[in-house]
């Protein structure tokens, strides 16, 4: 029940951010040279102004652009996302149709970063200016300095030309007719090189987190406490200072999400990966202004749930937000 | 005596190169005996703490115990594998550190932390543990043992904390329990219950307990033997009768010497029929958390407070945490808007001006703060700091820092120390700066904010006689907010008694402490540790022509 009302009290808080990225996305399409019927008119290689006119009064482009803006958000209360005028379905059908790749990319690579990231944080913690710390430090701002789709590029030259291990590209072995397990460890074997490509953007960010933060913990006087009852070195870490160093880790996921959407649009480019960011990237090239539209009021959604879930996860961990409430 | 417990043989231990000395302790010899209290009592620096870290062999990285022994029970510790050290600590040396509110794991609940020391140390199984960690919970007197059990530390009181703390260390019957300055950080009312505790624990027990302070009230309470350290030194150790009343050492005879006395000072009879600067009426603030969604709670931090100030004199506002003290200081200056009443400097009432005309009245009333590390701008000199508020009323650089050379001067600063940054400082210097700084603007009123509690004894001493002195030499009347009895009795023509937000008694120092009124004033005085010492010791220097009062450290 609490939750529940939470939820809504969070959703509700969020609204007019929500308008407000929806407003002003509408009204900076509105400045980009062409629009949907261009895009259509082009593909089909030209087409007189008569067909045009008719194509804009079809997709509802001939009023004014307040007007759209308002028919739009007339609509979306109703919770409808409208018609995608390329892809000649529904716009919700289309995202959902795209939205579980995204999310199981965001979902593996964000727990392989998360993963990773606090392993190899808490061991630079604990070799402090030894050279395991100094390794690990240098690896990590190598990556976090190198764009993802030189990684990614680089990834398919070894992995799949040179060595020929991983497939190079796309979602699962199209027409190979897979069910159950075989199909799920397809997906995953092809999802191998986008996921670690992704992550390790921002497998760096956790480990420079996880670093501090364990070092700072580790200084703290409940830790000498822990060692004063006889804990082994293990036993502090993993009972004491590893949940007090894993706080400002969380709050990290929630700021990521964001980030990691935005990632996913290069790593979907490069992968030919059927998700979410590469269908922004196309309905921005095609002026598919309802899908755009669509996309990004379910990216700001789905930013919005996992920043709810992480406050929830949050208040688990630490019981002292709890009480704030 | 009985063969010592735990005997510390020519201890040094050694810091890494860079710091300020070479050797935190520098051949330390003590000997602890079961059923006895050992208080090793220090400044700041004098390497009391390093020498409880080492015997529990939990020293940062870097120091390391150089030479000598400490030895429990025919084994030197020092010679002990870590494996073999872990079975020592918790089981066979118990520990209490300072601060309640950091030494527990703030995520973990309070019986989980106790019960780790029998996960740790024993095979007792989940329900075994649970009913001892109750009976300890019991033993140590927490309010509701059941309750507590399922509480995590931000949910228990900080006396609860040092008592959850008390049960960890007593856990597993350890015959040595080091206590690291277990009372420090708590009030007085919690520190006599705490105190009384420890020492009732011990004497059932027949523990031995190695209790490091700084406090000679605390050591007056409870000490069996006294160890008086300076500089990493052993200056004088011996039975706590003879070491309190009939000091060797020149060092321990400054030491208590600046103790202040819980007996009034004599004072200039003047103040009484003053004329009022300062007239607080019928102040109120409220503190509201909570935002649109949120559920609303409101806090009555001070609550219809009347109190007046007459010229020239100094007002002492005490109390305990939470008591509202220091949210008056601050409403005072109006670095709080008050929700009610009004504040009278003089003519005008500082509670009803906008914040652009408090700006500019802000000269004539000025602040110090308690905590002479964070409320000095590290990056700016300390001159610049003092000139500072002289330049926003007005004044040219060259004239504000010829004043801020002055102003050093006054405080007991070598002038030429004004291009130094604040951390080139010690902390009574530091505290001087912030006086300097407050009394830049020559205003009629200073608020100083327990300008004394953050420093040793021995300067505290220096800067309340400075305060004293300055008063008198500039006519300054000042409202002193503090939690320590002893220093309000030294500095103080009337005292204001505070409890939840409310003034509960007002008057005379000396009426107050010879004979108070309210009940919570009593309890008060009667926690204050080492009143029947100090009051021995009072008398004492008044006959054989005053003892020297505090030579500065």
């Amino acid at each position: 029940m609490t939750i529940l009302s939470l939820a809504l009290r969070r959703l509700a808080a969020s609204l007019p951010t929500l308008v407000i990225i929806l407003a002003g996305l509408f009204l900076l399409l509105q400045l980009a040279p062409g629009d949907t019927v261009d895009a259509l008119m082009a593909q089909m290689g030209g087409g007189d102004p008569a067909l045009a006119e008719e194509l804009r009064r079809f997709y509802g482009l001939d009023i004014s652009a307040l007007a759209q803006l308002g028919r739009y958000l007339l609509r979306l209360v109703q919770f409808d996302l409208g018609q995608s005028a390329i892809y000649g379905k529904p716009v919700a059908q289309v995202i959902a149709e795209r939205l579980p790749v995204t999310l199981l990319l965001m979902g593996s690579s964000l727990s392989l970063a998360f993963a990773a990231g606090t392993a190899l944080g808490i061991l630079a913690a604990r070799q402090l200016d030894r050279w395991p710390d100094t390794l690990i430090s240098t690896l990590g701002l190598i990556f976090y300095a190198t764009p993802s789709f030189w990684f990614g590029l680089m990834g398919i030259v070894l992995f799949s030309i040179t060595l020929g291990w991983l497939p190079s590209g796309g979602f699962e072995e199209v027409g190979a007719g897979l069910t159950g397990l075989d199909r799920a460890l397809d997906i995953a074997w092809h999802l191998v090189l986008p996921t670690v490509t992704l992550a390790l953007i921002f497998l760096a960010t956790y480990l420079r987190i996880m670093r501090a933060s364990m070092l700072e913990v580790m200084s703290l006087d409940f830790v000498r406490t822990a060692r004063a009852k006889g804990l082994a070195e293990t036993g502090v870490v993993v009972r004491h200072a590893l949940r007090n160093a894993m706080l400002p880790m969380v709050t990290l996921i929630g700021l990521q999400a964001g980030t990691m959407l935005g990632g996913s649009v290069v790593v979907e480019s490069v992968f030919a990966l059927p998700g979410l960011g590469r269908l922004a990237y196309e309905s921005v090239v095609q002026r598919d202004l309802n899908t755009l539209l669509g996309i990004v009021f379910v990216s700001a959604l789905l930013v919005i749930v996992i920043n709810f879930l992480v406050d929830l996860l949050y208040g688990q961990l630490d019981p002292r937000i709890g009480a704030g409430r | 005596m009985s063969e010592p417990l735990l005997s510390i043989e020519n201890l040094s231990v050694r810091l890494p190169s860079g710091a300020d000395r070479s050797h935190a302790l520098n051949d330390v010899s003590l000997t602890l005996s079961a059923g006895e209290i050992l208080c090793v009592v220090g400044e700041s620096g004098s390497g009391k703490s390093m020498l409880a870290s080492t015997v529990m062999r939990l020293l940062p990285p870097g120091v390391t115990a150089s030479s000598g022994r400490v030895l429990m029970g025919g084994t030197d510790l020092l010679t002990l594998s870590e494996p073999e050290m872990r079975r020592v600590r918790g089981a066979r040396i118990g520990m209490i550190f300072q601060e309640p509110m950091t030494a527990l794991n703030p995520l973990l609940r309070a019986g989980d932390q106790v019960g780790e020391m029998f996960a740790i140390h024993t095979d007792l199984d989940k329900a075994a543990i649970r009913e001892k960690v109750l009976a300890l919970f019991r033993e140590v007197r927490l309010p509701d043992p059941e309750a507590a059990l399922r509480a995590y530390p931000h949910e228990l009181s900080g006396g609860q904390r040092q008592r959850v703390m008390i049960a960890m260390a007593l856990a597993l019957e350890p015959a040595v329990l080091i206590a690291d300055e277990p009372t420090t950080a708590l009030d007085v009312t919690t520190q006599a219950r705490i105190l009384a505790l420890i020492e009732d624990i011990q004497k059932r027990r027949g523990m031995a307990v190695l209790f490091i302070t700084h406090d000679f009230g605390v050591v007056a309470e409870i000490a069996d033997r006294v160890a008086v350290m300076q500089h990493g030194l052993l200056v004088e150790e011996g039975p706590a009768e003879a070491v309190l009343n009939r000091p060797q050492a020149e060092y321990t005879k400054a030491l208590i010497a600046a103790v202040p006395p819980l007996t009034p000072a004599e004072r200039r009879p003047q103040g009484a029929d003053a004329a009022p600067i300062l007239r607080i009426e019928n102040v109120s603030k409220t503190y509201r958390s909570g935002g649109l969604f949120a559920t609303k709670r409101v806090t009555h931090a001070v609550k219809d407070v009347t109190l007046s100030l007459p010229q020239g004199t100094t007002l002492g506002v005490v109390g305990e945490s939470g008591s509202g003290k220091s949210t008056l200081a601050r409403c005072i200056i109006r670095l709080l808007d008050t929700d009610e009443g009004s504040i009278q400097l003089g003519d005008t009432d500082l509670a009803a001006l906008s914040r652009s005309e408090m700006r500019r009245e802000a000269r004539r009333i000025q602040m110090v703060f308690q905590d002479p590390y964070a409320s000095l701008n590290p990056r700016r000199r300390a001159g610049e700091l003092v000139a500072q508020g002289p330049m926003v009323h007005g004044m040219g650089r060259a004239e504000a820092l010829a004043k801020a050379r002055d102003l050093f001067a006054l405080v007991g600063l070598d002038p030429a120390a004004i291009d130094r940054f604040p951390h080139e400082f010690s902390g009574g210097q530091r505290q001087r700066i912030g006086l300097a700084r407050a009394l830049a603007l020559e205003p009629e009123v200073l608020v100083a904010d327990e300008p004394v509690s953050a420093l040793d004894v021995s300067v505290q001493a220096q800067v309340l006689r400075l305060l004293d002195d300055l008063r008198d030499r500039l006519g300054l009347s000042m409202v002193f907010i503090t939690h320590d009895l002893r220093v309000a009795a030294q500095i103080c023509d009337r005292i204001a008694v505070m409890k939840d937000g409310v003034v509960v008694e007002e008057g005379i120092t000396a009426e107050v402490f010879l004979a108070p009124k309210h009940d919570y004033t009593r309890a008060l005085l009667a926690a204050v540790p080492g009143r029947d010492w100090s009051a021995k010791a009072a008398e004492r220097a008044r006959q054989p022509g005053r003892m020297a009062t505090a030579s500065p450290a």
